[in-house]
């Protein structure tokens, strides 16, 4: 493993520090728009990350999307066993916070570099609300994923 | 946060298990956002349905009615995924409208009104300038804020019932002044029509700016928006946009002038927005397999003069063999809506009333959607056409009137 640095300050966060695979994804995110709850896999067609399971996975999209229903969706993919890591947002809403806290899962919001200039899919990552940093451990292969 | 003594003693659990753990999700919300303090509310609107929840938030319920744990506020529910007299019709799994069921009796027990609507500000309750709520559904946030100048965030379902069982929410986002004011502006250089037309007004100025914090400020507003109108704007805006609140000078409270909206902020950028810009969003569906036989009126649910307007389309005609058309409604509206006799007239066209329920949160949808054949979904809510997207339909927006002809004549158009 290469020295871990930090590549990105975020501006607001909670939960628990985690370490998982990042995501990066161009497009933003609703769990009641882009996912099916029932596999954890992101339907919408179209989207960026379609197909992709989000389990276990530190996701990192620019935008949150409506809808309300993240308030119990993360809870229920939690209690499902597809819940991801850590949600990464240059800009969320209250909704995704909400339903993450309720979750226990870790959020958090703003970013000092676009995650898209510094981070690939697959790279292994350390997120530390209490630091508000995220740490790449391990970058990812040549294919990337 | 800086608490008072009495919530302080909430925290102690003075008020109560529920209520204690309420006020610590708050409380990380709040800190999360850097709140200052928690602001009282006058009422809650929750979205909670088994399609949202499963099987956890059930137990979630469950446990918390045991403790009878209750609201403190006049609280409401937001549209739910079952209209049980259409469950067998809809092919709907059995269990799972049990279960609705029994979620439904513990949030009576729990002194949650359950009145399945995601339009309250049209039927239930219309809050005034300054009036601080915890209203979930983006639709009827965006409303309050903007068309009533009220205050409340998204507060998603368990935000809600905490703010129910608390009486507050923490004083973030669109409670505090300065994030109330206008950061862009959006020119509107053509007149709009139809509800649909409203709705691609709201996709073109939220899809390519989401964001929670951007609230633009509508100008050039040729005539007086009707309400039906300014619903799909802000459902539309709140959807594509994730924003939950709008300006619109000469029409909202918080807009008598240009410069009022924006409250000394720099806009960031004027948008202008063309009818060559309107007609091209109408232009960008594609229907790859020319299939037209899912038409829907709903999310959001239908007003009393929008059933009337259908009413007046459908009259004396039939919706074409093999196609469904769904229109999604609330108790209230539907009960006038048959007395004024457009209930008959839909039904008698072979339209299908749905009663406190959503399309897009129906239970079992994906399944319906394949069994029942369909790939396309025709509605004229620019919303929908955004949110039942999960469920890999293709979605159409059209204007109303072309919905019905679609619907009536089994052609794409």
């Amino acid at each position: 493993m290469s020295a871990a640095r930090t590549i990105i300050r975020v501006t607001r966060a909670y939960g628990r520090a985690v370490e998982g695979e990042a995501v990066v994804s161009g497009e933003g995110f609703s769990p009641r728009y882009d996912l099916d709850r029932w596999s954890g896999i992101i339907t919408k067609p179209g989207h960026e990350l379609e197909g992709l399971n989000i389990r276990d996975k530190v996701l990192f999209f620019p935008t949150a999307k409506g809808g309300v229903a993240a308030g119990w969706a993360f809870h229920d993919i939690l209690s499902k066993g597809f819940a991801p890591k850590a949600l990464i947002f240059g800009v969320t809403n209250p909704v995704m916070v909400q339903g993450a806290v309720f979750a226990g899962v870790t959020i958090t919001e703003g970013w000092s570099r676009d995650p898209r200039s510094c981070l690939r899919t697959g790279d292994l990552v350390h997120v530390d609300p209490a630091a508000r940093t995220i740490v790449v451990l391990r970058r990812a292969g040549p294919a990337g994923r | 946060m800086k608490l008072t003594r009495e919530e302080h003693a909430m925290l102690r659990g003075a008020r109560g298990e529920p209520v204690r753990r309420a006020l610590e999700f708050q409380l990380e919300v709040g800190r999360f956002y850097d709140a200052e303090c928690f602001v009282p509310v006058t009422n809650a609107h929750m979205m909670g349905d088994i399609e949202v929840m499963g099987d956890s938030g059930l137990d979630y319920l469950r446990r918390l009615a045991r403790e009878r744990a209750r609201s403190q506020v006049p609280t409401t529910t937001n549209a739910r995924c079952f209209d049980f007299a259409h469950v067998d019709r809809l092919g709907q799994d059995a269990g799972e409208a049990a279960k609705e069921r029994e979620l439904i009796e513990c949030l009576r027990r729990m002194n949650i009104m359950t009145t399945d609507t995601c339009i309250n500000y049209q039927t239930l309750y219309q809050p005034h300038l300054g009036e601080h709520l915890a209203w979930g559904d983006t639709g009827t946030v965006i409303w309050a804020n903007s068309v009533c100048g009220a205050r409340s965030n998204f507060e998603a379902g368990p935000a809600a019932m905490a703010a129910a069982m608390t009486g507050r929410t923490p004083a973030y986002g669109f409670h505090l002044d300065r994030q109330r004011k206008g950061s862009f502006i959006v020119k509107v250089a053509t007149e709009l029509d139809d509800v649909a037309e409203w709705g691609a007004l709201g996709k073109l100025v939220g899809e390519p700016r989401q964001s929670y914090y951007e609230v633009p400020v509508f100008t050039g507003i040729r005539r007086t928006p009707t309400a039906d109108e300014l619903k799909h704007l802000g459902a539309s805006l709140a959807s594509y946009g994730s924003m939950a609140m709008f300006h619109m000078v000469g029409v909202t409270p918080e807009a008598p002038t240009l410069s009022a909206a924006l409250g000394g902020r720099k806009p960031k950028v004027t948008v202008r927005v063309t009818r060559a810009a309107i007609e091209r969003v109408f232009a960008g569906y594609r229907n790859p397999d020319g299939t037209c036989n899912f038409v829907v009126f709903s999310g959001p649910q239908q007003s009393l003069l929008e059933l009337k307007t259908l009413a007046e389309l459908f009259e004396g005609r039939r919706v074409h063999p093999g196609t469904t058309v769904f229109v999604t409604t609330a108790n209230g509206v539907l009960s006038a809506a048959r007395a004024l006799g457009y209930v008959q007239k839909l039904e008698a066209a072979g339209v299908t009333l749905l009663e406190g329920v959503c399309v897009y949160i129906l239970q079992d949808l994906t399944r319906m959607r394949v069994r029942n054949g369909w790939t396309n979904m025709i509605s004229n809510s620019a919303k929908i056409v955004n949110t039942i997207t999960a469920h890999r339909f293709n979605t159409i927006l059209r204007r109303t009137a072309d919905c019905v002809e679609i619907a009536c004549t089994g052609v794409f158009r």
